[in-house]
């Protein structure tokens, strides 16, 4: 089967000369939930941006189920940017439409899609992530776990291939947290979850890679990666205070 | 929290209410246009036209209080007509022991009627039409989309950079910075331009955000409603009135 995301060989140097990828190697079958793990500053939403095309022309090749990202081909970087459902950090960034119902159909409707169809998306994505009935609110009156959620929601209206969620848990309260990874495992989606919350990596994602230096430093089952203290402390990662990684293993 | 335009809006389900924004847009355009183009010497059209605004607003159960407390936003503005009567010259008239100018008080009795005239109908357009709405409306009017979209954007994010500079005041304050006197004026400006520089990057991440899920430059259009012939004759009304009224003005005058 076509792996859901093949990047190899991605090198990449910002305008101004910081080299924040030297070379990253990373296969993700289809169905898969990884974590990407990594201090900030690793290179981490760099590696992200280049998933859809929106940073290029650097070294090396990325791509999605079977297509490759060229940011030349106009018509083949929208069905990129269907494939790669990236769900942004700060969900005031994303949820950028009047109400919740329009947010979720923007990407939908600029793929051509309208109609019936356009709106069973909106309602189906709505529902996955348990917020339809706020479908006909602004954005800027829910809480901040409701828009965590709906930006889930307006990537999944698209039926990505893959979905790339850069930090999911942060700024959620314990509930909000524990909320959205009941809606995350109940997803049945390839995920990439970049992320420094181990413990969130741990109970949501089988497999970790750790990126650290514009390199995959590491690539394993999370129980083990998380397990190695040792590869924790050279790439800046620690488990919350009084946490036992032998937890993960047991699980 | 109070959004941008929620203390206009009075929610309801009245006809006025319920008339597409287009319509609703149309018709207030029209009828200031009317009112613009009626003499001033033509008093009791002016009363006419407020007649019918009052007819309006009672549809609409907006309620006279709301009306005149909202009808606030004009005083700067009229504040000008006032002085009208005293240094405009010409023959003057003697009005309570004051020496006043007769085209002085033409012209403030001029700017006062239409512009109360024009912001009452305003304010009913608010109070009926949710913001949102009104942006709608304007879309179905063919405006240039790329000004729906920036005011579409304003509406969303004013709460947003509210919620910012009200955060940056609370850490001034918790400093123990107190901005009473313009000593205060460079961290003021120092704080603006910071708001700035966050909002340009939040724009920034907003279009990577909106690139992300397959923007090319124009919005999809989600919401194309057309106004039915009906609507559009009820929505008529108002204007096509006020029109009867400053023919008539003219013609009597």
């Amino acid at each position: 089967m076509t792996p859901s995301l093949e990047v190899s060989g991605l090198a990449y140097a910002y305008p101004d000369g910081t080299q924040a990828l030297y070379g990253v190697d990373v296969t993700i079958g289809k169905g898969e939930r990884v974590a990407l793990l990594g201090p900030n500053g690793a290179g981490k939403t760099t590696l992200v941006l280049h998933l859809n095309g929106i940073l290029h022309g650097g070294l090396g090749t990325v791509r999605v189920g079977g297509l490759t990202v060229d940011p030349k081909d106009r018509k083949g970087l929208r069905e990129i940017r269907r494939r790669v459902g990236i769900v942004f950090q700060d969900p005031d960034d994303q949820l950028f439409m009047p109400t919740v119902r329009e947010d979720v159909a923007f990407g939908p409707a600029n793929l051509g899609v309208g109609g019936a169809e356009l709106e069973r998306r909106v309602e189906t994505a709505l529902a996955r992530v348990g917020m339809l009935e706020v479908a006909d609110r602004p954005p800027q009156h829910l809480s901040f776990g409701q828009r965590r959620r709906v930006a889930v929601a307006t990537v999944l209206a698209m039926e990505p291939e893959i979905l790339v969620l850069d930090e999911p848990s942060s700024n959620l309260d314990p509930a909000g947290r524990r909320e959205l990874a009941e809606i995350l495992l109940g997803l049945d989606v390839t995920m990439l979850m970049v992320t420094h919350d181990l413990p969130y990596a741990a109970e949501l994602c089988p497999r970790s890679l750790v990126l650290s230096g514009g390199v995959i430093a590491a690539d394993g089952p999370t129980p083990e990666v998380l397990g190695d203290e040792a590869l924790l402390r050279a790439h800046r990662l620690e488990l919350p205070y009084g946490f036992d990684p032998a937890f993960f293993a047991r699980r | 929290m109070t959004g941008l335009g929620h203390r206009l809006h009075r929610p309801g389900s009245t006809p006025v209410h319920r008339l597409p924004p287009q319509c609703k847009l149309v018709a207030t355009a029209a009828f200031v246009l009317a009112v613009v183009c009626t003499p001033r010497e033509a008093v009791w059209a002016f009363g006419g036209f407020a007649l019918l605004l009052a007819a309006v607003a009672a549809l609409a159960r907006v309620t006279p209080g709301f009306l005149v407390r909202r009808m606030a936003v004009e005083v700067p503005f009229v504040a000008f007509a006032v002085l009208l009567p005293f240094v405009a010259r010409g023959p003057r008239v003697e009005v309570l022991g004051l020496a006043l100018s007769q085209s002085g008080l033409w012209s403030a009795w001029n700017i006062l009627a239409k512009a109360s005239l024009g912001t009452a109908a305003s304010v009913l357009l608010a109070a009926t039409t949710e913001p949102r709405q009104l942006l709608l409306g304007l879309e179905r009017l063919r405006l240039p989309p790329l000004l729906v979209q920036i005011a579409t954007f304003m509406l969303r994010y004013a709460d947003v950079i509210v919620g910012e500079m009200r955060r940056m005041r609370l850490a001034r304050a918790a400093r123990g910075f107190d901005g009473r006197d313009v000593r205060a004026f460079g961290v003021l400006a120092r704080s603006a331009g910071a708001l700035f520089l966050r909002s340009y990057e939040r724009g920034e991440r907003v279009y990577l955000a909106m690139l992300s899920r397959g923007y090319d430059g124009r919005m999809p259009v989600l919401n194309e409603i057309a106004a039915t012939r009906a609507q559009w004759a009820v929505a008529a009304v108002l204007p096509v009135a006020a029109v009867l009224v400053a023919s008539g003005a003219w013609m009597v005058g």
